[in-house]
């Protein structure tokens, strides 16, 4: 296990630099100049220069990877060039909303899968299995912005149980969770759907092994054998796509942020991007990267300690 | 036929019917404001209603249905062109330098959020449709990459393969005339999945304003514009957002439906 754990650490390592330099040298082919654009059309060639001396443009390309990268695992994500407030403290503010809203999303979505999965593979091929599997067809299709705008027209423009977008903050954490709830519910529709079609044909694959045919052989009961033993059995693959979900849902919240006008990273990363806030732009994209690449490197360690097998396959 | 495949076939043709037959026709012109007729809700005269501009929904709907399903399927060829010459490469020089190499690559990319980086593309290199296909077609190499190593490897062990090996083939020569038409139908079934797949990223792009740019008509432009007037005229952003569920559903049900076709074996197991 320790090995196992040594390798993927390795990878995890390579993961991040190789992400970094990409993330670094995309940002830095970029076209427009921070400083230029921060002083408006008129500014005088040698106010530019000063600025750029100032914000560290100045200074080679490598100089400036290296510096970045060392501030950053410092937990120093240099300073916004518009706002002139350091990024760390912009990005505390804004995960605030942003990872509250992915948990929110990906409670609902294991709330909604589990359930319809298992019910789906115990009545396998008859009307409801059929149901739900359409159902979740249906939902692996809905664009996850339009549902929130159809939540938005049913529940907060007629009935008026929810608001239609902004953030209260969490002074009163049960309206800051309201005010999660829509978007959380767009996020995790489509989430709940995936989910639900792997829970279920974990099952069926399960439910064909001899360790269920020894159990219903002893006197279980279908549903007995099927609860006690398969669905715990079932749960490997599902927690892998869970893992997988939490960082997708982390991301997939940038979208969905926009339509409630939610202060969370997404909308940091679209102001920035429209500022040409680059220092910006780098830290919040590395960060979600970062999130994505340790969750993943979580649940490989969570599933190999699980599943022996697996350290030895690799 | 299974029923997944006649109502995939029926609706991807539908959508693909309507792009094509937008190049010679519309029922409207959709490049023409007419404000007298704005927001107007479905009519005899116009059958999916008109949009704040007053344009023609059904007509915008088809114009639409061009770009996002151009977008889509040529970063579908992307990662067809790419991915599966690296994926068989990978599978006949398996355990070597050149498949280690790929298929760390394909992990790296795998381990990037999709949606960010392409939103970091599109933002960086300017919004439009070019750039939403670079940044949706990156993420598809992996995908092919994978499977048609996976597939290939199979293959490598099974004696046709070794007959055409004595028989001197080259390994790229038997990559092309042997393991590539035996995995043709893989590439075929994921190919419609990452079609569907690419629809609903263009959508989202095109969305937040990074994909094709106005006065392209496109789907998620059109759900974009609509926020605004969804409680005036809930048909603006119904419409849009129906073309891309019944399009995305069309693909998936098609998908099901050739894999179940191709490998009957599958069947309902395989959720």
């Amino acid at each position: 296990m320790l090995a196992y754990a040594l390798k993927r650490l390795f990878i995890l390592a390579i993961s991040l630099a190789v992400a970094s330099l990409v993330i670094f040298l995309v940002v830095e082919v970029a076209p427009g100049d921070p400083a230029s654009f921060m002083l408006g059309i008129n500014a005088r060639p040698d106010t530019v220069a000063a600025l750029r001396a100032e914000l560290g443009l100045d200074l080679p390309v490598h100089e400036r990877y290296l510096a970045w990268v060392s501030g950053m695992v410092q937990g120093d994500f240099g300073t916004s060039y518009t706002y002139r407030a350091p990024v760390a403290q912009m990005v505390a503010e804004r995960v605030q909303v942003s990872l509250p809203l992915a948990l929110y999303a990906l409670l609902l979505s294991t709330l909604i899968a589990f359930p319809a999965g298992i019910f789906a593979a115990a009545r396998r091929g008859k009307p409801g299995d059929v149901a739900v599997m359409g159902a979740t067809q249906l939902g692996v299709a809905v664009p996850n912005f339009w549902f929130a705008m159809l939540l938005v027209l049913l529940f907060a423009l007629k009935l008026r149980w929810f608001s239609a977008g902004g953030f209260p903050g969490w002074d009163d954490p049960l309206q800051g969770l309201k005010a999660l709830t829509l978007p959380a519910v767009a996020l995790a529709l489509p989430q709940a759907a995936i989910l639900a079609r792997v829970m279920r044909s974990a099952l069926i694959d399960i439910l064909h092994e001899d360790f269920i045919r020894t159990a219903r052989a002893k006197g279980l009961s279908r549903r007995q054998a099927l609860w006690r033993h398969g669905v715990r059995n079932a749960l490997i693959p599902v927690l892998t796509i869970i893992g997988l979900q939490f960082s997708f849902l982390l991301a997939g919240a940038i979208i969905i942020e926009q339509v409630f006008f939610l202060p969370g990273l997404g909308r940091l990363i679209f102001q920035a991007i429209t500022q040409r806030d680059l220092i910006v732009v780098e830290s919040v994209v590395m960060l979600l990267v970062f999130a994505v690449i340790v969750v993943t490197f979580v649940t490989d360690l969570a599933y190999a300690a699980v599943d022996p097998r697996l350290r030895r396959r690799r | 036929m299974s029923r997944n495949l006649i109502l995939g076939t029926l609706l991807t043709a539908l959508f693909v019917g309507a792009a094509l037959l937008s190049f010679v026709w519309t029922p409207y012109p959709t490049d023409t404001v007419a404000i007298t007729e704005r927001l107007q809700p479905p009519s005899a005269a116009h059958w999916l209603g008109t949009d704040h501009f007053g344009r023609d929904m059904l007509s915008l709907v088809m114009v639409g249905a061009r770009t996002s399903i151009a977008v889509a399927l040529v970063a579908v060829g992307i990662g067809l062109g790419l991915g599966v010459p690296l994926g068989l490469a990978a599978a006949a020089r398996s355990g070597g330098w050149l498949d280690e190499a790929i298929m760390r690559m394909n992990d790296l990319i795998f381990a990037f959020p999709s949606l960010v980086i392409a939103i970091l593309i599109t933002a960086i290199f300017g919004p439009g449709a070019t750039n939403a296909i670079i940044a949706i077609g990156i993420f598809n190499i992996p995908v092919f990459a994978r499977l048609s190593r996976g597939a290939a490897l199979s293959l490598w062990r099974r004696e046709f393969i070794l007959a055409a090996r004595t028989a001197g083939k080259s390994a790229p020569r038997i990559s092309a005339e042997h393991i590539l038409p035996n995995i043709a139908n893989l590439l075929i079934v994921q190919g419609t999945i990452q079609f569907s797949l690419g629809i609903l990223a263009e959508a989202g792009l095109s969305y937040v304003g990074l994909g094709a740019q106005p006065p392209i008509p496109s789907w998620g432009r059109m759900l974009a514009d609509a926020q605004t007037m969804v409680a005036l005229a809930p048909h603006v952003a119904i419409i849009p957002g129906l073309a891309i569920v019944l399009t995305v559903l069309g693909l998936n049900l098609l998908g099901d439906g050739l894999r179940d076709r191709l490998d009957p074996r599958l069947g309902m197991v395989r959720a």
